[in-house]
């Protein structure tokens, strides 16, 4: 669909972005990019607006000043004159599609077969043909380990197997970036380990992810980069040696010797 | 002796007390209560069997009747119908009313409020005089040339006032049960479906809409029950339905009782088949899989005029 960016070009940029809820401030102007293929794990405190960045980036939240641009294009508006207009609902959703997102809370389609869960986008969004789309929904399921799976229904799977189906169900509209909203933290502790291996998986095979996380190991693992937020600013970003091992802020330090 | 010193009387061993011991407590005023209510129960049961009036082989006699059962056929086609319209115009209804539009908010509301507040019944003569209002009703420009028109007279029998009156009614009650159902679906759903590149339209077609209205389908099949007896209204209208078949014999053989029986008893039989059916789904659907739990909008229809023993309405999430 949308030309891929230019060679230097992030995939991602976030430009001096603000946001308020109720006139409190959750994302204070800040700024970041993303290249093609990079994993950035994003740190920090509760309510330090880690989440409502990411519900950004796809436009789940508007945000109040700044710009996104995903692959050169700013997201949810389009120039109007020489201002800006939000997009309509088809252009917005049409740049949706390249963006993956899953949740801390799974949100599998309740009335859906993990099949139909996976299905459902290629063929009312991508007009995939069903054949096509099935297909891919069994190799996906093979890619997350639920072979045999498919016509369970979401509340016959463990929490686990819930968030690999939604991993599953966000590839399979083939996106350019996958975001990750503390994508283990509804899950028992033993569950938490095979998500983050999908994940892995899937960082080792070049897709650009931008993950909200709590699991320290995982950021260290297998992020590029680590991005540590407070107060909906970014304190520190760097390699995860930087930032986890020698962080240089104070707020970086208490915070990670309150988490591990 | 009190219970401390009996657990001191070495002499004789502490009673043990069992369970299984335990008797019926003696409760005399649930005694009389029942005595009550039989007498009364065993008065009415004499009365049916002795009373002449009732005339029972009459009543068995019209009970299966070429003329009844046609009245059965149409009371159940109205119902049918009545039902289809008001949950279709309920849906658009709820959708409007929960649009970001404020305009069509507003409509909706009105409409809610307006066909809430007028009894069926004066809807039902009204629709049916809707000639001395509207002379023709046509499809074309508004304000504009018409392309179509029909005579309000031809267009507006007692049936399509029947129709009408009983659809618009219950579009009101459905459109306030189905807003519950669709507020009801967790929001995650509607994100989920937008992250995908689903658009409003999509996602509230294909993933808010079945999972509201599986949640809707107890009091939505309460209504249906309610719908059946509120039929009996259209008999205003001279419709042939089962009251007015039951009228138009006794109007004729003068056997008032016995024929308000035989509608009496179809009427019963009706609804206890749908109780039946309602509670097999209601039934079904708690044990299927997916959606909320629709325990927050199961008692939401507020058309409860007498369903007594329901809940009183709850306010959904």
């Amino acid at each position: 669909m949308t030309a891929g960016p230019a060679a230097g070009e992030p995939l991602v940029l976030v430009d001096q972005v603000r946001k308020a809820f109720n006139g409190v401030t959750v994302l204070n102007g800040l700024s970041f990019e993303v290249a093609a293929g990079e994993v950035c794990c994003i740190i920090g405190p509760s309510g330090s607006g880690k989440s409502t960045l990411l519900r950004c980036i796809n436009r789940l939240e508007k945000i109040e000043g700044g710009m996104i641009y995903l692959a050169g294009r700013p997201v949810g508006v389009m120039p109007h004159g020489s201002k800006l207009r939000e997009m309509r609902q088809r252009e917005l959703a049409g740049q949706r599609r390249d963006i993956g997102m899953v949740f801390q809370s799974f949100n599998l389609f309740a009335h859906k077969t993990v099949l139909a869960n996976i299905i459902e986008a290629p063929l009312v969004v991508k007009k995939t043909s069903r054949a096509d789309a099935v297909r891919d929904a069994h190799a996906l399921l093979a890619r997350v380990g639920l072979t045999g799976r498919a016509d369970a229904y979401p509340d016959q799977l463990s929490g686990g197997q819930q968030q690999r189906v939604a991993i599953a169900r966000s590839l399979a509209m083939n996106p350019k970036l996958m975001l990750f909203d503390e994508p283990t933290s509804a899950l028992d502790p033993e569950l938490v380990g095979e998500v983050l291996a999908v994940m892995k998986d899937l960082a080792e095979g070049g897709m650009t992810m931008i993950v909200v996380t709590h699991e320290m190991s995982f950021a260290r693992d297998v992020a590029d980069r680590v991005i540590f937020m407070d107060a909906g600013e970014i304190v520190e970003s760097g390699s995860p040696e930087q930032v986890l091992r020698n962080p240089s802020h104070a707020r970086t330090r208490s915070f990670l010797a309150r988490v591990s | 002796m009190d219970q401390h010193s009996a657990e001191q009387d070495v002499t004789q061993p502490p009673l043990r007390l069992d369970a299984k011991d335990i008797v019926r407590t003696p409760k005399p005023r649930q005694w009389i209560g029942t005595v009550i209510a039989l007498l009364l129960a065993s008065m009415f049961l004499h009365m049916l069997v002795t009373n002449a009036n009732l005339q029972w082989r009459v009543v068995w006699s019209y009970l299966f009747s070429s003329e009844i059962l046609h009245g059965v056929l149409l009371t159940l086609e109205l119902t049918v119908l009545a039902m289809l319209a008001g949950l279709v115009i309920g849906i658009i209804l709820a959708v409007m009313r929960l649009s970001d539009n404020p305009l069509l908010q507003r409509l909706s509301w009105l409409w809610i409020w307006f066909f809430r507040g007028v009894p069926p019944l004066v809807q039902l003569i009204f629709w049916y005089n809707l000639a001395s209002l509207v002379q023709s009703v046509s499809v074309g420009v508004p304000y504009g040339p018409s392309f179509v028109s029909w005579q309000t007279n031809s267009l507006i029998t007692p049936f399509t006032a029947a129709l009408l009156g009983l659809s618009f009614t219950e579009s009101a009650y459905a459109a306030e049960m189905i807003r519950a159902g669709i507020q009801a679906v967790n929001r995650g759903q509607v994100e989920a479906a937008h992250s995908l590149g689903m658009t409003s339209a999509q996602a509230m077609r294909r993933i808010v809409l079945p999972q509201a209205l599986r949640i809707v389908i107890p009091p939505i099949g309460n209504d249906t029950i309610s719908m059946l007896k509120f039929t009996s209204l259209v008999s205003v209208l001279a419709l042939p339905d089962l009251l007015y078949s039951a009228q138009e014999v006794y109007a004729r053989t003068y056997q008032t009782i016995p024929l308000l029986l035989v509608a009496t008893l179809w009427y019963l039989a009706l609804t206890t088949v749908l109780t039946v059916a309602e509670h097999a789904l209601e039934k079904r659907l708690r044990r299927g899989h997916g959606g909320p739990s629709g325990a927050a909008v199961r008692s939401q229809s507020r058309w409860r005029l007498f369903d007594w023993h329901r809940p009183l309405p709850t306010v959904a999430p």
